[in-house]
């Protein structure tokens, strides 16, 4: 802890010192472009004045803008990262209202050194470069189901719910007024109500900083996180018709002025959405067809998403509902279409974006703080306005939930509401539409945007502070981190059907039935023109979740194999009993000769033990070797799977290319390759044939056994081969190259899991008779491998009473009894898992055979 | 008429009582009911097979089946009937209640109860207790196969991997000669516990009031 701390310093010393040479450096540049863009002659002169050739030059104001503009990024990055160095304080505070008094620091050092303010969170800034990518990572990410399920709740509390905060707001603080409590004010009820308007709405930026850390349960979430995204184009419209009103002034607005404020709502909502939707169609349909580019394909994701986000604001909808809507509407397309590397650009890329902005929003709205110049105290103003926000929100929330409680089954509760009035957080985005505020049509507009401030900081940094303890305290149902298995995802999707089913058969119209028209129409028109056609498939849920298993199992298989050593894994026992249960019948049909030598093999079961207490002699000598090598196995596996996964040469084949990532493609490598692996084979089979002699009949049973495999597996695939001892690599090589292609085909799932040991004879049928006959070409190598190396040590352990001999008579000493068979049925299994999650072996010519003579 | 009027009015009742609809929502499920059957006193199963709406779902056959199942008649009987009346037709759908919100701890839990036994009677055709490997694969072939782009062999697949989790997780430690015979109830409860059961499954029957549900759930 010491030590970390150490670093923290060191960061905030770093943080600390950037920040003054900036602002210094700044300072300079100021002082220094100013006569010059003041006056051309000037510059004219200084230039003309240099004589000669000067070899590095000062080009500050070359670079000025985007230079500081960058160093002010940078600075809010690392104040994020020293932040978040301190892990204990994030868990009390959050880091927003961190991020916000980090901002006070920079704005106090930028004050102290240039005594103004010279750099503010402008609103164009804001709302053309910082808000966008936030919103379309929050519509991108949106939990759709949830989302639209509670959509009629959410747009009542967005819709109701900020008009009312809105109008109690304006006309509580206009009544004030007149009763006095706020002294002299040149303000107007309109004003008020524009005031009202801007600070009226929950802001998304804030709410999802703050809630993301507390983890509530997701109904109260998406309730205001929904809301805060959705009350945009209320505020919107609320902000610009009262601003049109203030502008006419009081005797202008008629009743046809005010239907047009309330049908430019509608239009300004709506149109927003339709932007967004039409928008979000395009990138679906766009990403049907990026296969070719695919290195560019998440840039189509930005650019359009931005591009919804400038269209809404040119045609003065609603830009944040437009770019939240196209989010929504593409994700499941763009995610199915795009190439999964893609999906993950995006989705990183959009979290930098997002996150980075959220940072630089923060800080920048803690720098804005330090100007004397905003800040005019009207403590009846600020507070009373902090008191009504507060009040009026929970008094609208409590009485909106009220009535949708009233048809809701399970009702939310009063501690639900009471946290979401509490995460009412204003944020940037009521800064921002303050600052856009006409100094010349309202004379008290300093004393609003530092109001605006004030409210800012209080809500999230007071509120921020408190609402993790009072979650705590008040004990709210916090989110449940549990993913669904495959069970209840395809009893989720039993039980829709069946609940549209009794909905019509009762004759009534319901949620189910709208939601099961819903899905009809999307399978059946909207998927078909936006997703590809060789996706399709994958967009079924219960799909995705049985991929998603496989690949789990695939995984914790491998790990757990590494954790225990790759060898030493499947020597476990479980592991062991199921190669018998499931492989054993597998094996009993396309290898009758195998199967012959597995029971007594495969000691779990004593009646064969009993029946068949003496093994052959070619197994047991060969389980002696793996004894006597066992310490050199992992190295010789390592050694192996180095040698013939073809990793390491990829190393040496570094391509630069900007359009593609992928290496090792190349066909004469590939088939370098195979040739290089085939001749090792030959050799190493060579000299397991002619090197120093094993006693005769032994090698040839081990030879014939494996021979037997790829035999067994090429009639099972109707492929010719020519049986005899000569063709043994050949058959072999057909082992290898049929070994490929088949993982592409459906996928099957391994009933097996590691340690787990589920016996259930039922699914064998199921496991694809050709998978465990699928030897890879390095395991039957090990084999032979392990017979070239064993010779001598063979020769030793082969004394007739050793002790391991005697223990192979105890039948019922299984472990010990880890042997070749039982090695050859498990390595196929771990590498078709691995095929599951790893890209397939590089292709190989199906003449593979011929090619390489 | 006046007698005929009072009658049924006297069944409503009796039938109200015994699955916890309100008159008003009988009274519309039996014009229903009279509409599907084409105004006789019994429904087979071919009326029900011609809903239009019908058509289109996957496991409409099980979802047929449910009604003339006698085990959902809360009687102690098995087997299926071959036409059902108005009451059969009334039990069946009372799975389908939504909880109110005077419910208590221990009815939510009967309720439940109740609507896991329709789903895992739906799976367990055969009724012997547990839901098998093969009857589960028939259900998620069934439900799968109007998806189009899944497979039936997939759809298997779907199935052992789906019952292979539900061994694994009621069943930790098997012993290597173990055999997971099918999913018991308590097993089909246990790994359903995640859903909501007694909230999700509900539809909404016209003429649910909430004030109405409450009277009828006090006088049963």
């Amino acid at each position: 802890m010491g030590h970390r701390g150490n670093i923290c310093v060191w960061l905030l010393g770093s943080v600390l010192l950037i920040c003054i040479v900036l602002s210094v450096k700044g300072e300079a540049a100021r002082q220094e472009s100013h006569p010059m863009s003041s006056s051309n002659q000037t510059k004219q002169e200084h230039s003309s004045s240099i004589t000669g050739l000067s070899i590095v030059t000062f080009k500050w104001h070359h670079v000025e803008t985007p230079y500081l503009i960058l160093v002010w990024i940078l600075v809010a990055f690392l104040c994020k990262m020293v932040i978040e160095a301190n892990h204990h304080v994030t868990t009390y505070i959050p880091e927003s209202a961190l991020l916000i008094c980090c901002g006070f620091i920079l704005g106090g050092m930028v004050w102290g050194a240039d005594m103004a303010q010279t750099f503010k969170l402008q609103p164009t800034v804001f709302f053309y470069f910082l808000l966008p990518q936030i919103i379309l990572d929050a519509g991108y990410s949106m939990p759709n189901k949830l989302f639209f399920t509670n959509l009629g709740a959410i747009l009542i509390h967005a819709i109701i719910g900020t008009c009312w905060n809105a109008a109690s707001l304006g006309l509580s603080l206009w009544g004030c007024q007149i009763g006095g409590a706020m002294g002299d004010l040149d303000i107007g009820l309109l004003q008020y109500l524009l005031f009202g308007s801007l600070i009226a709405a929950v802001d998304p930026v804030a709410v999802l900083a703050v809630f993301e850390q507390v983890h509530v349960n997701e109904v109260l979430f998406i309730w205001v996180f929904g809301e805060s995204l959705l009350n945009d184009g209320v505020t919107v419209v609320l902000f610009n018709v009262f601003d049109a009103f203030v502008s006419l002034g009081g005797p202008a607005i008629n009743a046809a002025e005010i239907v047009k404020g309330i049908v430019s709502f509608f239009v300004v909502a709506f149109g927003g959405s339709l932007v967004g939707l039409a928008f979000g169609i395009l990138i679906s349909l766009l990403t049907r067809c990026t296969k070719k580019v695919q290195i560019i394909e998440p840039g189509f994701i930005f650019v359009l998403g931005y591009l919804s986000y400038l269209t809404g604001e040119m045609l003065s909808l609603s830009a944040i509902l437009a770019i939240t809507f196209c989010g929504v509407s593409c994700q499941k397309y763009i995610n199915a279409n795009m190439d999964e590397d893609s999906v993950k650009t995006v989705k990183y890329a959009m979290k930098v974006f997002a996150n980075g902005s959220e940072t630089m929003i923060f800080v920048f709205l803690g720098i804005s703080a330090i100007d004397k110049t905003i800040w005019v105290w009207n403590t009846g103003f600020i507070l009373l306005t902090l008191f009504f926000i507060l009040v009026y929100r929970f008094i609208g929330v409590f009485f909106l939930t009220w009535i949708l409680n009233q048809t809701r089954l399970a009702p939310v509760e009063l501690i639900d509401q009471v946290i979401m009035s509490y995460g009412g957080l204003r944020g940037a985005v009521a800064y921002g539409l303050a600052v856009l505020l006409d100094e010349n049509k309202i004379k008290e507009k300093n004393l609003m945007v530092g109001t605006t401030l004030i409210v800012v900081y209080f809500t999230v940094i007071l509120q921020g502070i408190t609402m993790k303890p009072l979650v705590t305290w008040l004990k709210v149902k916090r989110a449940e981190q549990s993913e669904l298995t495959l069970l209840e995802k395809v009893q989720n999707k039993a039980f829709n059907h069946i609940l549209v089913a009794i909905e019509d058969i009762s004759g009534q119209i319901g949620h189910n039935y709208f939601r099961d028209k819903w899905s009809n129409f999307e399978e059946r028109w909207m998927s078909r023109f936006l997703l590809k056609p060789s996706v399709r498939k994958n967009q079924d849920q219960i799909f995705n979740v049985f991929q998603q298993l496989n690949l789990k199992d695939a995984i914790s298989y491998v790990t757990e194999g590494e954790r225990r050593g790759s060898l030493e894994f499947i020597r476990n026992e479980h592991a062991f009993v199921d190669f018998k249960k499931k492989f054993g019948d597998d094996f009993s049909e396309v290898m009758p000769y195998i199967m012959a030598n597995m029971p007594d093999n495969y000691g779990t079961m004593p009646a064969d033990m009993r029946r068949d207490p003496v093994p052959t002699v070619s197994l047991e000598m060969h389980e002696q070797t793996m004894k006597g090598t066992r310490e050199n196995e992992d190295i010789d596996a390592h050694h192996l799977l180095e040698q013939h996964l073809y990793k390491s040469r990829k190393q040496h084949r570094h391509r630069y290319s900007r359009s593609h990532f992928d290496v090792n493609q190349d066909e004469n490598e590939v088939q370098e390759i195979f040739q290089r692996t085939m001749r090792n084979r030959l050799e190493s089979f060579k000299s397991a044939k002619m090197g120093v002699a094993p006693p005769k009949t032994i090698t040839k049973h081990k030879k014939e056994q494996q021979q037997k495999m790829p035999n067994g597996k090429s009639s099972d695939k109707a492929k010719s081969y020519h049986s005899g001892d000569e063709d043994f690599e050949f058959s072999e090589g057909d082992s290898a190259s049929g070994y490929d292609p088949h993982y592409g085909s459906a996928p099957t799932r391994v009933t097996y899991r590691p340690g787990a040991g589920i016996e259930n004879p039922v699914f064998m049928p199921d496991i694809d008779p050709a998978a465990p006959t699928q030897i890879p070409p390095w395991l039957v190598e090990a084999e032979l491998d392990s017979n070239t190396v064993a010779p001598s040590q063979r020769a030793q352990v082969r004394l007739p009473w050793t002790p391991s001999n005697l223990r192979r008579l105890a039948p019922l000493r299984i472990s010990a009894n880890s042997t070749d068979s039982f090695v050859m049925a498990d390595v196929p299994t771990t590498e078709q898992r691995d095929d599951d999650q790893l890209p397939p072996p590089p292709p190989s010519p199906p003449n593979r055979d011929d090619s390489h003579l | 008429m006046g007698a005929s009027q009072t009658r049924t009015e006297h069944q409503y009742q009796s039938l109200a009582d015994k699955t916890g609809f309100s008159l008003e929502q009988i009274k519309n499920l039996h014009q229903r009911f009279q509409h599907l059957s084409g105004n006789e006193e019994k429904i087979s199963r071919e009326n029900l097979d011609s809903i239009p709406a019908l058509a289109n779902n996957p496991i409409k056959k099980q979802i047929i089946e449910a009604f003339f199942d006698k085990r959902n008649q809360h009687q102690e009987e098995v087997g299926f009937f071959e036409e059902i009346g108005f009451e059969q037709f009334l039990m069946v759908m009372s799975h389908f209640r939504p909880p109110t919100l005077k419910m208590t701890e221990e009815e939510k839990q009967a309720m439940r109860k109740e609507k896991l036994r329709f789903l895992f009677n739906m799976h367990d055709t055969d009724n012997d207790g547990t839901i098998t490997l093969d009857e589960y694969r028939k259900v998620v072939e069934e439900l799968l196969s109007k998806s189009g782009a899944i497979d039936q062999e997939a759809a298997k697949a779907i199935a052992d991997a789906a019952m292979l989790e539900v061994a694994s997780t009621n069943v930790p430690h098997m012993g290597p000669d173990d055999f997971y015979e099918g999913i018991t109830f308590e097993h089909f409860e246990q790994i359903l516990k995640g859903l909501e059961m007694e909230s999700r499954m509900h539809i909404r029957f016209l003429g649910v009031d909430t004030t109405t549900m409450r009277c009828g759930k006090s006088t049963s």
